[in-house]
């Protein structure tokens, strides 16, 4: 069971690489895939390392991707809609 | 386990016009970090969002103000202390923050920024240093460091930079703070710091231009202006600030360096004209009560 998660919104994404390279447990990578506007977006390689610590939302210059810590029951923890 | 089944939803996402979003700036330009890290330290203060108002002036730090979900002001070049402290002088009660770059702040306005800084006023200025013009082509700045190419100086620069830090330091600023983009959670405590304090509050944040800045000088992209910035920021807190030069190629001291307790304009505004004075005009219904406008 992770401690927390990535939600990625794909389309608002540049492709500029900061949140796979700050990741403090390399938990993403850009994937091959592309968007609308031709970046390739990150995708989650390695849920189960992911710790909810948000670093890669602080430095997503777009807004693009955010991390969030879950509980127990597997909901997410001060994020929800 | 997708995410989208657990109908989550980014709390920076409260503080942003969404109808604005995706930004202008290019990919790997550090503003939106910066923007995070500013949403971040205004989350977590108690502050009246209500009461909050950001200024900024043109260029790509400029397109802040239209993009945050607070009461916003986008002023004319280089004039955004000068509408930032019309705002706080006629509604003390604001909180006023100006988020603008170096060529808008140091360069076009730079007398204002020194003015500000000397007078104390209450604001907290956000200089988003990307060392260059960015908007307008890349044309060589006051903190361009010397030897630097751009579309103005094709054979480097020859002009000594400014260094913002020491200039506000020496005008006489109540904190001044540096960091750079890299420095995400540093920023937003700093960012916290200030908000709560008085005075003038000046922090410089250091920004990749992978359009301008790093591609003329062949410093790669804009990931490696971050892992730079990693490699050479010292962290200094209380350095005097005529040891904080930004030199190419070497240390960029970072950190918080002048923390003082001084006057602001309008406490010492208040105590020179004493307590008959009232910054607010008397109101309309105020004067029909004294009966003035039945008699004329």
């Amino acid at each position: 069971m992770p401690k927390g998660a990535v939600a990625i919104t794909a389309e608002r994404c540049k492709g500029c690489g900061f949140c796979v390279e700050f990741c403090p447990t390399h938990v993403l990578e850009l994937s091959n895939a592309f968007n609308a506007k031709g970046y390739h977006p990150p995708h989650v390689v390695a849920p189960e390392k992911c710790s909810g610590c948000n670093l890669c939302g602080m430095y997503c210059p777009d807004f693009a991707i955010f991390g969030f810590r879950l509980q127990e029951n597997g909901q997410a923890k001060g994020v929800s809609k | 386990m997708s995410t989208t089944d657990l109908q989550v939803h980014n709390p920076v996402e409260d503080l942003l016009r969404q109808d604005r979003i995706p930004t202008i700036w290019c990919p790997g330009c550090g503003i939106g970090t910066t923007v995070n890290s500013f949403a971040h330290a205004l989350l977590k203060q108690d502050i009246d969002l209500n009461k909050t108002a950001i200024v900024s002036g043109i260029g790509c730090s400029g397109r802040v103000s239209g993009y945050m979900n607070l009461d916003s002001f986008h002023t004319t070049h280089g004039r955004a202390i000068p509408f930032a402290t019309g705002l706080k002088l006629a509604n003390p009660e604001l909180n006023v923050i100006v988020y603008s770059g170096d060529g808008d702040l140091a360069a076009i306005g730079g007398n204002h920024l020194i003015h500000a800084a000397r007078r104390n006023i209450d604001i907290l200025v956000v200089c988003i240093n990307n060392m260059i013009y960015a908007m307008t082509g890349g044309q060589a700045a006051a903190t361009t460091p010397s030897g630097s190419l751009s579309t103005t100086s094709p054979y480097g620069s020859y002009e000594p930079e400014l260094n913002l830090v020491q200039l506000v330091d020496a005008a006489g600023a109540s904190f001044v703070a540096r960091w750079t983009a890299y420095h995400v959670m540093q920023l937003e405590r700093t960012l916290e710091k200030a908000l709560k304090k008085k005075g003038f509050r000046f922090i410089e944040v250091l920004s990749p231009c992978p359009t301008y800045y790093q591609r003329k000088n062949n410093m790669g992209d804009a990931l490696q202006a971050m892992l730079d910035y990693k490699k050479r920021s010292k962290i200094k807190h209380g350095c005097p600030t005529w040891e904080t030069a930004i030199v190419p190629g070497g240390d960029i001291i970072v950190g918080e360096f002048v923390d003082r307790e001084r006057e602001d304009y309008l406490t010492r505004m208040r105590k020179q004209l004493g307590p008959h004075y009232s910054e607010f005009p008397p109101q309309w219904d105020e004067q029909e009560s004294m009966g003035c406008s039945k008699e004329c």
